[in-house]
């Protein structure tokens, strides 16, 4: 049990890290109002996520990379919070885009990767 | 000292996020990671408003429980994966409603926050 709470936490600490680390970079490269770093860490993350979850590696890895590293690296209160804030800036076009893509291209990603998981 | 608080919230986060998956489970219906979502769609948008209004060092903090603990410990990951299962496994219902709480709930619960926050912020000042 505690060694179950110990693997999610060094996941997510390295996921963490990552998901700050990585939208920082995106965000100081693109400089439009789209919040395309969330979106490209979310679908990236449910793409390994599908794919680790399919190969099926045993519980260890799927605490330690599944519900830490890929559990932290993606966000979903950041991605609502962006997207209120483009409702109060009344950008409807990227508001649609950004939660219809996200939740399309999510469910898509994951898919594909369980499916590409489960046959390798 | 931000990636240190950063790390040391986000592995806070993400326990409690497991915790919470290993006491509420359901049949059929991924409960645990809707209910740690929207929970943590109100948290932040309420976080974030507030964080305009702090002091430096207490930004720095209110940051790092927003982006480590709070964003970590809500997942998109998870909900994408649970909804593909749910899709695959033809339960199409369950898949629907789980995708339209998440949407409308996920919005609902950021204005909540929100205005949470700046209620707050109003009272204080009287």
């Amino acid at each position: 049990m505690i060694n179950n709470f110990l693997l999610v936490a060094v996941g997510a600490a390295f996921g963490v890290l990552a998901r700050v680390l990585s939208t920082n970079w995106i965000k100081k490269e693109w400089r439009y109002t789209f919040p395309l770093a969330t979106f490209i860490v979310n679908i990236l993350g449910s793409l390994l996520l599908g794919l680790v979850t399919g190969l099926s590696l045993g519980t260890t890895f799927s605490l330690l990379i599944g519900t830490g590293f890929m559990g932290s690296f993606t966000t979903f209160s950041t991605f609502n919070v962006e997207n209120m804030e483009l409702l109060r800036m009344k950008n409807y076009k990227h508001f649609f885009v950004y939660t219809a893509a996200s939740y399309i291209f999510g469910i898509i990603a994951a898919f594909i990767g369980l499916t590409f998981g489960n046959l390798l | 000292m931000y990636y240190c608080l950063l790390v040391l919230f986000g592995v806070v986060g993400a326990s409690l996020r497991y915790a919470l998956g290993l006491l509420i489970s359901v049949d059929q219906f991924p409960l645990a990671t809707l209910m740690v979502n929207l929970l943590g769609c109100f948290l932040l948008a309420f976080i974030s408003s507030l964080l305009t209004q702090l002091p430096y060092l207490a930004n720095t903090v209110a940051s790092a429980i927003g982006t480590g603990l709070v964003g970590s410990f809500t997942t998109f990951s998870t909900f994408a994966l649970e909804s593909t299962t749910l899709i695959q496994d033809s339960n199409y219902l369950s898949a629907i409603v789980y995708i339209l709480v998440s949407l409308l709930g996920g919005l609902f619960a950021c204005v909540l926050g929100y205005k949470s926050s700046e209620g707050l912020l109003t009272w204080r000042k009287k």
